[in-house]
């Protein structure tokens, strides 16, 4: 046994046990928290995996951004857990029935049968100089540049409308009607006045 | 040696937890997403072991845009629950059936 492996079980471990605490645990932070030491952990697997561009990116985009809008979203809702929680010890082992199911029909695909160390070696590891970074990014912005902009579409779309769901029209709060700019004409807001001059009263 | 098919399980075992998860965790929509985002988590392993042990790095591309996605689809997401929370003052998914004929 040689020290990635011991790595790579060490890793797995962590990650099957934290994922089954994100589902079982009663409290969504909790879930949440373990939920991001489930991403930082894979993301650890995908280093093992020599991705490391896509490494840091799951822990800057899923840990930094993703989870920390799923906290906020937790703590400012104030929920009651007693109902969620109905129906839990029901639910439970039809649940584990089709898990078991799902993983036994998986394992029949994905055994060492058909993808096992003498069927598919194991990979000659890059030399020294080799970048994972540049070579995603020569890739990216060479064969797959139209689905990039897509995909950059997408984000925008997402922007616009995670703010146009939650933005509401305050009364207090004051904004320009262009629609309604555009059309004053200049006697609508000047108004010349002609006052007569007086004498100084002493 | 650790080879392809130990990554694939472990994305196979990811996938059947996050199952396991929206079953028994099906009137929560907070634990639901979570649930979403672990088995993209599965999806994305196997992406990358395969491109690991093919050495094709457009396996890292695929999971590039999944990343993306998932991300848009998260925000979407909470902001509907956000909405959702402030006009029904609940998330239990029992009580949001308004549609409902």
């Amino acid at each position: 046994m040689m020290i990635p492996d011991i790595i790579f079980y060490i890793f797995a471990t962590v990650l099957v046990l934290t994922s089954l605490m994100v589902v079982v645990v009663r409290n969504p932070v909790h879930a949440a928290l373990f939920l991001i030491l489930a991403f930082f952990t894979s993301a650890c697997i995908w280093v093992l995996l020599e991705a490391e561009f896509l490494a840091i990116t799951l822990v800057l985009v899923y840990v930094g951004a993703v989870m920390v809008l799923f906290l906020f979203v937790v703590m400012m809702l104030d929920i009651n857990l007693a109902p969620m929680r109905e129906g839990f010890a029901k639910a439970l082992p039809v649940g584990m029935a089709v898990a078991i199911l799902m993983f036994v029909e998986l394992m029949l695909i994905l055994g060492p049968s058909r993808f096992g160390i003498n069927i598919i070696p194991t990979p000659n590891t890059h030399d020294a100089g080799y970048s994972n970074t540049k070579e995603l990014g020569r890739i990216l912005y060479t064969q797959y540049v139209y689905p990039f902009e897509i995909a950059a579409v997408i984000l925008l779309v997402a922007i616009v409308a995670a703010i146009a769901l939650t933005m509401r029209a305050r009364r207090q709060s004051k904004y320009v009607r262009p629609e309604q700019q555009v059309n004053v004409k200049r006697n609508d807001r000047l108004r010349i006045v002609k006052v007569e001059s007086e004498q100084r009263t002493r | 040696m650790v080879s392809l098919s130990h990554y694939l399980i472990l994305g196979a075992v990811l996938f059947a937890i996050s199952i396991a998860g929206i079953f028994i965790n099906r009137k929560n929509i907070i634990i639901l997403l979570m649930a979403i985002e672990l088995m993209l988590l599965a999806v994305n392993m196997n992406f990358i072991a395969f491109s690991h042990y093919l050495q094709d790095t457009a396996g890292q591309v695929f999971v590039f845009f999944i990343l993306t996605v998932a991300a848009a689809e998260a925000a979407i997401g909470l902001a509907i629950l956000v909405l959702l929370f402030r006009n029904r003052a609940t998330i239990n998914v029992q009580d949001i059936d308004s549609l409902k004929g």
